[in-house]
């Protein structure tokens, strides 16, 4: 008991200790900010400033191999992912480290999704939906670390997989049912009259497929980033009232961060939506 | 002159289109009440929908994010 009792009071000391370092070092960046920004005093916003593609080594023009910020923020998402599912599961420990159990968390959890969402049958398809999914997860977190570059806020990045998807999918759809794939917009289960009509509005619906699952990605993490630097722009031309406004990028910084969990989320889930209609095409 | 008319139109249809987020709203607020309406009623089958909410919820916002492409496209492209 008495042993308890020292223990929880000591852990609260150390958060005390902690909580006023954090707040000592949070006070040191807001002034050293304050006293050198560029445009103090002056409401300079320009939130799409950060979307710019530049190059890494300098130079104005950039050609398909040029090697770009974006190009560098890309590796930096492959390499982590290498760091967290390679480099973490290497110990095959029984009691898995705390990287092997991350690693070990994200395998089960998406795997748990392809099973309950698209069935058994698309567990086959599992290493690209999770490749996916482990893809944007860690572009979307390596965009929130501040002057970084969000590579998946572009819709050059996102279309590219949300097209990989569409065609993975249709070919898929094709491949295990042949033309009994075009049953998926023939749907039975409405009276015949109503049928071609609802076969034009499901065809359609099909082929905005890609565009509003690329744009959905990129416009999420797109407008969130751009909220958080107009916010960032108000501290500055406030002065010290600015402490306001960081506390609102503060806020906006974790909501950003379950943006980023979510969208990747809801891509993986979607892709499992569409491969299910392709498995299954019948209504 | 012509110019200037050009762009307020661009500006004026960007405002109009950012409409289209606040109806997108309206339709994720609806989608995740009747969730937590339904969850509180019968709590041992929410957790087995909460992927079938965030389905809803990504195609409520969706056709909102339409109407933000379309005022970027205004702002940015046009």
């Amino acid at each position: 008991m008495a042993s308890e009792s020292t223990n929880t009071t000591g852990i609260q000391s150390k958060g005390n200790g902690r909580v006023i370092a954090y707040g000592l070092i949070a006070l040191a960046v807001v002034l050293f900010g304050l006293a050198y920004a560029d445009g103090y005093g002056k409401l300079a916003i320009a939130p799409m400033d950060q979307f710019k593609v530049t190059p890494l080594f300098g130079g104005d023009t950039i050609a398909w191999y040029t090697p770009t910020n974006v190009t560098f923020w890309l590796g930096m998402s492959i390499l982590s992912i290498f760091a967290l599912m390679v480099m973490g599961t290497r110990g095959r420990a029984v009691i898995p480290s705390r990287g092997q159990s991350m690693a070990e968390l994200a395998y089960g959890f998406v795997r748990k999704m392809v099973e309950d969402v698209a069935g058994k049958d698309a567990l086959p398809y599992f290493p690209f939906i999770f490749t996916a999914f482990l893809f944007i997860l860690s572009a979307n977190f390596l965009g929130l670390i501040p002057s970084s570059f969000t590579t998946t806020s572009h819709i050059a990045v996102t279309a590219i997989l949300a097209m990989g998807v569409f065609l993975t999918v249709t070919v898929v759809g094709f491949v295990k049912s042949g033309f009994g794939f075009l049953s998926l917009f023939w749907v039975a289960s409405a009276p015949l009259a109503l049928r071609p009509v609802l076969a034009i509005i499901e065809l359609i619906s099909y082929f905005v497929r890609p565009v509003s699952h690329s744009i959905r990605l990129a416009g999420n993490l797109m407008a969130g980033h751009a909220v958080l630097k107009v916010f960032a722009g108000f501290a500055g031309a406030m002065g010290l009232a600015g402490i306001a406004p960081i506390l609102g990028v503060v806020a906006i910084y974790g909501l950003e961060m379950l943006v980023s969990a979510i969208q990747a989320y809801v891509f993986t889930i979607l892709t499992c939506v569409y491969l299910k209609d392709a498995l299954h095409p019948h209504h | 002159m012509e110019g200037d008319i050009a762009q307020m139109g661009q500006f004026i249809g960007a405002g109009l289109a950012a409409i289209g987020s606040g109806a997108a709203a309206i339709g994720v607020g609806h989608v995740a009440g009747n969730f937590l309406a339904g969850a509180l009623r019968n709590p041992s089958a929410a957790a087995g929908q909460t992927a079938t909410l965030f389905i809803g919820i990504a195609f409520a916002e969706a056709l909102g994010i339409f109407a933000f492409l379309v005022a970027l496209l205004l702002m940015f492209a046009v």
